[in-house]
């Protein structure tokens, strides 16, 4: 802290700078004012509006239900913030402590956040990308536009990628009985969040409402017609579809870019930070005026062996953003860790699912309550004989007790039988297909020998 | 955590004498939190314990899981989905709540409230002239009543025919093979049988008459689901009647109590009409009407804390203490509506959630409302007034008052 230097005088007339005005943001801002902040508090967000919620966008939004402009945050409180809207951050100084912004300005800080989430990853060709038609989802003017394509009756929609997004797109257009083409590299849905088990159950799923589901296969090229209109995808298998409107769902790209030569320890897996949201410095050293929170923080959890964990959740963005903001304003020793165990829902195909824990971080999987014919069960997820995550379909009243479950590393497969358990559960492997973020090389080099010297610098990678 | 405790407690609580406040008992239950009882059977009553405990898919509410059932707990024919396990538990609720409120019947409890309103009017405009009045049996106990006949769609003159069977059901519910005799145990069965055949007679002219109460509605079905049988009608039936009328009684009189001992309570909420929906949570967990679930069973091993629970053990949840618990609640006896973070346990928790929750909450925030607006300057007669003779669904069996 470099102007206000006792915590009290920061919390008084200190500033904060939230880069990033979305969901972490505003929770971050409304919390830090229940804290008590009374200093000066500035927004910066390259969106224009008000700061809007996301997962109705794939869904309430998409059915037409709820208008792409009607999914406005609610605000918990007043946070007399001044807000920079437009405008994206260029830049972090650290050395004078302040944020660059694109048109130049310079805004000081004594502390920031940085919240920045992901976007979407976009089709890579980009003249293909650019065809009449061709979409990603992350933002509310996405979701207008693919709305909007979708309620003109298309003749058939490809759905490029059948994570959770692209699934729950999938389902929308069934729903209104439109044709659909989900393509999918992975051998089924879901596969890389929950493992082949429940990807079988989600490709079962998506084939039983009608969804021409083809997996392990990639589309090789989108073609446009004479006005630029994409008309036809091809695949690696040689075949083809004609489709007039196509949704890439291939996931996000953390928005670290202009982090770039800040000197934090920023990679395409995110800006990494404490169980505090203090985030690193290039040399893995906490900072002490920089937090992070949301989709763009990666930070170890100690359940989760102190592994470092990147989540694309809205509550843990909810409450990353509350640790956040309470340890700006604490002392070291009032500090809080963020511990909760990540949560995770999605709606398709009439179901609804839900997940506690991160199921990636297991070996094996055994459904141990209820129906998987019926699409109503509960599987638990175990790594090295200990629960670490579940997924509910249809049945999410169960999770609490397997969140305890997880929390006190309790035994896997889980020992005594419940009313509802099926005869033949046995665990079966989990089934992941590769490390991808491993795979994408190092990201920094060490320099220097003697203990004082050595330093790490960063290898420039970003894409 | 020791599982033994003082052996007298349980059965202190239990005795009539100690009906008019049992909270210091519970306070000195919570000291164990999970208490071996000398029959073998465990009593939990703390928060954390509780909410652990109701999520914990090895708890089973179906009487076939005990080691020792009570003799004549499976004599009452086909079980209603308050003591059965998923699947069939899940299966019956569903089927039942397509009727009863959202994603089927979405509106159903909001547009009850122009003739929730009504009936309550209805009811305080006969206090006119009277001095003196019974909250119970002028108002409370009839308000309900009406409800869940109508909803049902059972005639609200016989009332006092299954009046008398819903009486000798609630009795036997917390039925003590050691203390009390076994015509009490009987007398329930027997009841059973009776509503049972009364609500199977209804349901008979159900069948192929299309209608708008639950009774016909349930006959007709036909969702994804398919439509229950009619010994599960019936059971669902008998369920919602009792359930729905022998716990909201016990709400609106407590209520009236909290009220009528804090004036500076009953006055704020004469102007300030939102405090109410706070205040019945608040009740909820300060003066709930459901203290105890008499009995669950351990389906297999059940590790609450440090404690395990074999199989085949009778458990019973203090649900009233846990809401009462100074590690989950800040000054846990005081009666604070402004209270933040209130998840009380008064509707039960877990896949057994109370079902009529909406209704329940809808009915006591109309009828407080109604009660402080139109009472002029009541007072209490009696506090603490008589209760009622059951530890389980614990009220007072009359409230008089005195208005001016
Ligand atoms: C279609 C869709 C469906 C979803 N469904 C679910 C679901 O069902 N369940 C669930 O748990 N989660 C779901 N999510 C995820 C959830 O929405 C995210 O976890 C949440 O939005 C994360 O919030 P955030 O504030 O961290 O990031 P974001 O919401 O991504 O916000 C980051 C903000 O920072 C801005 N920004 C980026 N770079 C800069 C810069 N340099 N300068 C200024 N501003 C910048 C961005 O434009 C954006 O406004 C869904 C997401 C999407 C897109
Ligand atoms: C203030 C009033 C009420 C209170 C305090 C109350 C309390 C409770 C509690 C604690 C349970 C859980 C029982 C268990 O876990 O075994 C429960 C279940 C139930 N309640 Fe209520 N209740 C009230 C009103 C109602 C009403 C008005 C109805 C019906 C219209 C109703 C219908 C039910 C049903 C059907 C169940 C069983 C749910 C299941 O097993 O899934 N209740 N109630």
């Amino acid at each position: 802290m470099s102007t206000a230097d006792t915590l009290q005088g920061f919390k008084r007339d200190g500033r904060v700078v939230i880069v990033g005005a979305s969901l972490a943001g505003l929770r971050a801002a409304e919390a830090l004012r229940d804290e008590g902040f009374t200093g000066k508090l500035t927004m910066i967000g390259d969106e224009l509006g008000e700061p809007y919620d996301r997962p109705p966008l794939s869904k309430q939004v998409l059915t037409g239900w709820v208008p792409a402009d009607g999914t406005t945050l609610p605000r918990r409180r007043d946070i007399d913030a001044e807000w920079l809207l437009g405008v994206p951050a260029d830049g972090l100084d650290l050395a004078n402590n302040h944020v660059r912004l694109a048109d130049g300005r310079t805004i000081p800080f004594d502390r920031m956040l940085i919240s920045t989430g992901v976007r979407a990853r976009p089709w890579p060709v980009e003249a293909e990308a650019a065809l009449d038609g061709v979409f990603v989802v992350r933002t509310r003017e996405d979701a207008a536009g693919l709305q909007r394509a979708v309620a003109a009756g298309p003749s058939r929609v490809l759905i490029i990628g059948a994570g959770f997004t692209g699934s729950e797109i999938a389902s929308v257009c069934r729903e209104r009985d439109i044709p659909v083409t989900v393509a999918e590299l992975a051998p089924s849905p879901l596969v890389g969040g929950l493992g082949a088990m429940i990807g079988e159950i989600a490709a079962d799923m998506q084939r039983a409402h009608g969804v021409d589901l083809r997996c392990g296969v990639k589309v090789t090229q989108l073609e446009g017609d004479a006005q630029g209109r994409v008309r036809r995808a091809h695949f690696s298998d040689g075949s083809a579809v004609d489709a007039d409107v196509v949704v890439v769902a291939l996931g996000g790209i953390r928005n670290t870019e202009w982090l770039r030569d800040s000197g934090l320890a920023v990679g395409v897996w995110g800006v990494a930070c404490d169980a505090g949201c203090r985030a690193f410095d290039l040399n893995g050293l906490v900072t002490d005026d920089i937090f992070v929170a949301g989709d763009v923080a990666r930070s170890p959890n100690p359940m989760y062996e102190y592994r470092f964990i990147s989540l694309e959740h809205w509550a843990n963005a909810v409450e990353q953003a509350e640790i956040a903001a309470h340890n700006m304003v604490s002392a070291q020793a009032d500090r809080w860790p963020h511990l909760s165990i990540p949560t995770f829902w999605s709606i398709q195909f009439g179901v609804n699912i839900k997940s506690v824990g991160v199921p990636t971080y297991a070996d094996e999987v055994v459904v141990t309550q209820g129906s998987v014919a019926d699409h109503r069960f509960v599987a638990a997820y175990g790594y090295h004989g200990r629960v670490t995550a579940a997924v509910s379909f249809n049945n999410a009243k169960w999770l609490d007790h397997y969140r305890r479950l997880i929390e006190t590393a309790a035994p896997f497969p889980p020992p005594c039988p419940t009313p509802d358990q099926p005869l033949d559960a046995k665990p079966v492997p989990v089934d992941f297909p590769g490390p991808t973020l491993l795979a994408q090389g190092a990201t920094v080099v060490v320099t220097g020998h003697d203990p004082g010297e050595r330093r790490v610098t960063a290898m420039r990678q970003h894409r | 955590m020791t599982t033994t405790e003082a052996p007298d407690i349980l059965p202190r609580i239990l005795d009539y004498s100690n009906r008019a406040d049992p909270y210091p008992l519970y306070a000195e239950l919570r000291k164990t939190p999970v208490a071996l009882q000398e029959d073998g059977s465990y009593v939990i009553s703390t928060y954390r314990e509780l909410s652990g405990i109701l999520h914990d898919p090895h708890l089973s509410s179906d009487v076939r899981n005990l080691t020792h059932p009570m003799p004549a707990m499976q004599e009452r024919g086909t079980p209603s989905f308050i003591n059965l396990d998923p699947p069939e538990h899940d299966r019956m609720r569903r089927l039942a709540m397509r009727h009863f409120g959202p994603p089927h019947t979405p509106g159903l409890v909001t547009g009850m409230e122009p003739d929730l309103t009504a009936i309550v009017a209805g009811l305080i405009d006969d206090f006119a002239g009277k001095q003196r009045i019974d909250i119970v049996d002028d108002f409370a106990y009839p308000f309900p009543v009406t409800v869940i006949c109508h909803l049902l769609g059972v005639p609200r003159e016989d009332e006092p025919r299954f009046h008398v069977w819903v009486n000798a059901i609630i009795d036997s519910i917390d039925y003590n093979p050691k203390t009390d005799p076994q015509e009490k145990l009987e007398n329930g069965v027997q009841a059973t049988k009776n509503l049972r055949q009364y609500l199977g007679g209804l349901l008979e002219l159900r069948h192929g008459h299309p209608g708008d109460d639950l009774l016909t509605r349930l006959a007709n079905d036909n969702g994804p689901d398919g439509r229950m049988t009619d010994a599960e009608i019936v059971s669902t039936a008998n369920l919602l009647l009792i359930a729905g009328h022998e716990t909201t009684v016990n709400l609106i009189t407590n209520g009236m109590l909290t009220l009528l001992r804090r004036p500076e309570m009953l006055r704020r909420l004469r102007t300030e009409p939102d405090l109410v929906v706070p205040l019945v949570e608040e009740l909820l967990r300060y003066e709930p009407p459901v203290h105890i679930i008499p009995w669950r069973a351990a389906y297999s091993d059940i590790s609450v804390g440090d404690t395990v629970i074999p199989k085949g053990s009778q458990i019973m949840l203090m649900l009233a203490s846990g809401s009462r618990d100074p590690d989950r609640f800040h000054d846990p006896d005081r009666f604070d509506p402004d209270r933040q973070d209130n998840q009380h346990l008064g509707f039960g928790s877990g896949i057994h959630l109370c079902f009529g929750g909406p209704m329940a909450r809808l009915e006591t925030q109309i009828a407080l409302t109604a009660l402080v607006h139109r009472l002029a300057d009541p007072t209490l007669v009696t506090d603490p007034p008589p209760y009622r003779p059951s530890p389980v669904l614990r009220g007072p069996i009359h409230l008089l008052i005195d208005q001016n």
